[in-house]
């Protein structure tokens, strides 16, 4: 087999995009108080430019990492700064920087207290997130994964809600049990796979069962806990509600994806043959969070907590898809972790921006602002009609993917799995007729002013990424084929004829 | 009789050091009481000259005074580790002591003797000698441990930490003894070839183990040898309870290492599965109680008596039959690479504690650190890194120690007690994220008229900066540190 990276010379371009946002942190201390608003949007919208880059320069034609760049770190044992990015990881990079500038326009005005740790903290956060996506030796993966617990932690705990304290030690305590063990199990790998923790060696490696077995569970549990898939859901709601609108952002549009994201970066490859074992398991589960997720939504009665549990519905689709182990449902995963990083993303901003006006998340303090907010109303429907996947818009195409994977795994999981869909109009549609149309019934909410143009640039781009995603997939697809047809023969299922419909 | 001037060579840290005990102890009554510093910088000098001393000697291996002691590489190390912990000590000392009013010259001095003993007990190679050296180390601390004599906690601290410490060295002794009678000489070597030839065969030589086991427990405070820990470290001086739980908890490792691996190696089968239920009684013990903590020394103390957990993991690798040099080495250099990271990352943590204790607050109890990131955001940011570490949260040095624990324990294919391990550290994270929270997701009460300020000496200064950057540094780059210890543990026969 040949060499499974590109060597790059020339400018690093992974890793200033992965640490500028830490440089900017720094800076962020030696400037004036009235200028760090200011300061970390550019800092984040440079890495975003610096990004940019990247998906010009990607070569989409083969699934080997590219841009990568290697330096021994620690000599012995040895672990590499080795770093590098494929088809399914650029689109999760680039979502990252992309979300970065919104949630810092965002907090302009939500986040009065302490302003210049909280711009800090979510620049180091940035950094912790790219370097997961970009890391392929397992040392450096933990790492960044690790690092990420520590800011969102102060995210939640020093700017949240009223429960905050309890939200985010929960939070802390539940991520970090789940990825002690993948400490574990990644150094039973390094000992199983010839002394090496460069993940695209160890994914050549055939190890026993047994230890396929273990190192499933090992790996399970700490991606699990992180996309969160059912049972071990429950530290998302109570993270959500008291996070602050960025951290929600943050929470909901990047973080989840860290344990899809590790299913396919390290399950999958290294350990195909557990994967095969355990996949109805992981269906079944997946099932159960679209289903109970949808079903927990349709309870709320606050905002944050009903987009909360539709995260855990949708979430469910990206496992559902994974587990599919087939090309379609593994582009259409990746797809919806995409889109579910914006449009979850964006409904948490909308329900930001309803809480700096009225102060009360819940639906019933909120009716009625399609009259007073109109801009708003007009926003908020475009993302839950795409939260529910309506044809035309991004979820629709993830979604689509994801049933037909699933589908031709089994005919009955995908007619479970619609129910979800069917149960996400009901919850979205029915909040958003609340919300937007509802009658004000004694609240005040009449004299709320319409979006300002702070908040329209937030919004405006992602209205234009659901569209476009939605009507024309194939740029976002093609740069994840080769990627995944080359996780789909190295996992050694049965290849299904690929075919990517365009709605 | 002559001694070869190689033998002096070989222990010339230790004269230095005694030495300066000596001037320190001589100048101090005639040094005015606003001059107590000058003892200060004088004991830092001499470690500075002793550890430029022992970085020459790092490479040599001269046994001395007809094999009482050797100086090897493993020597040097422990050695090196302890002028660090001791300089820092002093340094933190200089502010804490006047706000105590006890700064006294005789605390320098005290320090270096018990240093002397530390240095002593890590290159010993002869029981007797390892003996003579805790009790130079405990005598000391014991006087140090009440050094707040107008304070009964202080007072209670000492005789507790006197009658239990004595105690221990006793039981100690007692084994020493038998083994005598068992080996007919108290050489490590000599111990060696007659304990492998006969196996466990003499019950003197079951009690001797045993005894040997509880004596080295106390030291380095492992269940169930732990209980004189919290009450003394609450007690004591807070700049003398950092010095107790880094550097004697290092050199008792120092010393503890080479008497069950090159005395007793030939009785690993019997005293590994010891320390292995040690041990884990130790991580689970010692990171379950220090959640109910309310006062930080107690608390960092239970954490002190966790750490200790962790690093014996390495110590079982070590002791495992049929582990093969690779992996004993491992075993070996992750214990010192740990109670090197852990020497940064709870001096720091104990500087802190101490340098609140200047900011006119007590400063003991974890409520006293309410609302400090708003108060003294620096300070706060400080202990931060340090409880992040202590939790062995990447990127800081804490994870890096683990890491290599845990690499040794899966090696040595004991991945369940690594398990084990992982978990309990994750139980530690709630205690030690417990005073982050405290400290930023609480707001202070209203004080009344201006706010205490912290008095930042610059000594002060130089400890917190060096922590952190040892516990940033080696978080991020351990290379120089790993090839250290993987080159020390090598002499280890």
């Amino acid at each position: 087999m040949s060499d499974p990276t590109i060597q790059t010379t020339g400018f690093p371009w992974l890793t200033a995009v992965v640490f500028l946002p830490l440089a900017g942190a720094v800076m962020l201390f030696f400037v004036k108080e009235s200028l760090v608003r200011w300061t970390a949007l550019v800092v984040a919208l440079a890495d975003l430019g610096l990004s940019l880059p990247l998906w010009l320069l990607f070569d989409p034609s083969t699934p080997r990492m590219q841009f990568t760049e290697r330096v021994s770190w620690i000599a012995s044992p040895s672990i590499n700064y080795s770093i590098g990015i494929d088809g399914i990881s650029l689109p999760l990079l680039l979502l990252t920087t992309f979300l970065t500038p919104l949630c810092v326009l965002a907090s302009w005005k939500a986040i009065e207290a302490r302003i210049r740790e909280f711009m800090a903290t979510m620049l180091i956060m940035e950094t912790a997130m790219l370097g997961v996506f970009v890391a392929l030796d397992l040392v450096l993966f933990y790492v960044f994964w690790e690092a990420m617990l520590i800011p969102m932690y102060l995210i939640i705990g020093v700017w949240g809600g009223p429960n905050r304290l309890y939200a985010a030690m929960k939070f802390f305590l539940y991520t970090l049990v789940g990825s002690v063990l993948l400490l574990i199990a990644i150094l039973v790998v390094f000992f199983h796979g010839g002394q090496t923790f460069d993940m695209l060696l160890l994914s050549r490696v055939g190890y026993s069962p047994t230890v396929q077995n273990w190192v499933f569970w090992a790996f399970f549990v700490a991606f699990a806990v992180k996309v969160p898939m059912f049972p071990f859901h429950t530290w998302l709601p109570d993270a959500h509600v008291e996070a602050p609108t960025a951290g929600s952002v943050f929470l909901a549009s990047v973080l989840l994806k860290m344990g899809a994201y590790g299913f396919l970066r390290l399950t999958l490859p290294m350990l195909p043959d557990a994967t095969e074992t355990f996949t109805p398991i992981m269906v079944a589960l997946s099932l159960i969070a679209i289903l109970y997720g949808a079903y927990m939504a349709l309870a709320q009665a606050d905002l944050k907590k009903l987009i909360a549990y539709s995260s855990v519905s949708h979430m469910g689709f990206v496992t559902l898809g994974i587990f599919a182990l087939n090309a379609q449902g593994i582009e259409g995963a990746v797809l919806q972790m995409v889109n579910h990083g914006i449009t979850t993303g964006a409904l948490f901003l909308c329900v930001g921006a309803i809480y700096e006006r009225t102060h009360s998340r819940m639906i019933a303090d909120n009716a009625g602002l399609a009259r007073p907010m109109p801009r708003f109303a007009t926003v908020l429907v475009i993302f839950a009609l795409s939260s529910l996947g309506l044809p035309g818009t991004n979820s629709f195409v993830g979604e689509f993917l994801v049933l037909v994977g699933t589908f031709l795994w089994s005919q009955a999981a995908a007619a479970i799995a619609a129910l979800g869909v069917i149960l996400a109009a009901v919850y979205l549609l029915w909040m958003v007729q609340r919300v937007a149309f509802g009658l004000p019934d004694g609240h005040n909410t009449e004299r709320l002013r319409d979006l300002n143009l702070r908040e329209m640039a937030t919004f405006v781009p992602l209205v234009v990424l659901v569209f476009w995603i939605g009507l024309f997939p194939n740029p976002v697809l093609t740069a994840m084929h080769a990627s995944v047809n080359n996780l789909i023969e190295h996992v050694d299922l049965e290849e299904v004829s690929l075919t990517v419909p365009n709605p | 009789m002559t001694l070869p001037l190689s033998d002096l060579t070989a222990v010339l840290p230790e004269l230095i050091i005694v030495a300066a005990a000596c001037l320190v102890l001589g100048l101090d009554p005639i040094t005015p009481a606003s001059r107590k510093d000058w003892l200060a910088w004088l004991s830092l000098v001499s470690l500075a000259v002793c550890a430029g001393v022992t970085s020459s000697q790092m490479h040599l291996r001269v046994s001395a005074f007809s094999d009482l002691v050797l100086l090897d590489p493993y020597a040097c190390f422990w050695k090196l580790l302890l002028y660090l912990a001791s300089g820092l000590t002093i340094l933190m000392s200089l502010a804490y002591l006047r706000t105590e009013r006890i700064h006294l010259g005789e605390y320098y001095g005290f320090i270096l003797l018990s240093l002397c003993g530390m240095m002593i007990m890590v290159s010993a190679t002869d029981l007797l000698t390892i003996y003579l050296g805790i009790e130079l180390m405990s005598l000391s601390l014991y006087v140090l441990a009440g050094f707040k004599r107008f304070e009964a906690r202080s007072l209670e601290a000492a005789a507790k930490y006197f009658v239990l410490g004595a105690f221990s060295s006793g039981i100690l002794l007692y084994g020493i003894s038998l083994l005598f009678g068992v080996a007919g000489s108290t050489r490590l070597a000599a111990i060696a070839a007659a304990v492998g030839s006969r196996g466990l065969d003499d019950p003197a030589l079951v009690v001797a183990l045993i005894l040997l086991v509880v004596g080295f427990g106390f030291k380095i405070a492992v269940v169930p040898f732990h209980m004189w820990t919290p009450d003394v470290y609450e007690g004591a001086p807070t700049s003398v309870t950092a010095f107790m739980a880094v550097a004697s908890k290092a050199a008792s490792f120092g010393a503890f290492l080479r008497v069950f691996l090159e005395g007793l190696g030939g009785l690993k089968a019997n005293w590994y599965g010891l320390f292995l239920v040690v041990c884990v009684a130790t991580m689970v013990l010692g990171n379950v109680v220090a959640i109910v903590q309310t006062n930080i020394k107690r608390m960092l103390a239970y954490s002190s008596i966790a750490h200790a957990g962790y690093a014996l993991i390495g110590v079982v690798v070590a002791g495992q039959t049929e582990a093969e040099g690779a992996v004993r080495t491992l075993g070996v250099s992750s214990v010192m690479l740990y109670l090197a990271v852990y020497a940064f990352m709870t001096l720091g943590a104990f500087a802190v504690v101490a340098m609140l204790r200047k900011g006119g607050l007590e400063g003991d109890e974890i409520e006293d650190f309410t609302g400090l990131a708003k108060r003294q955001p620096l300070a706060a940011f400080l202990m931060l890194v340090f409880m992040v570490s202590l939790a062995g949260i990447p990127p800081t040095a804490g994870f890096i120690g683990k890491f290599y624990l845990f690499m040794a324990a899966v090696k040595a294919g004991l991945t369940w007690l690594a398990v084990v391990a992982v978990l309990f550290a994750a139980v530690s994270a709630y205690y030690y994220l417990r005073v982050v929270m405290v400290m930023y997701m609480r707001d202070p009460e209203p004080v009344e008229g201006p706010l205490p300020r912290l008095a930042m000496s610059p000594a002060m200064t130089i400890v917190l900066a060096s922590t952190l950057a040892g516990v940033i540094l080696l978080g991020l780059y351990p290379n120089p540190l790993v090839s250290v210890t993987t080159y020390a543990v090598l002499s280890l026969k």
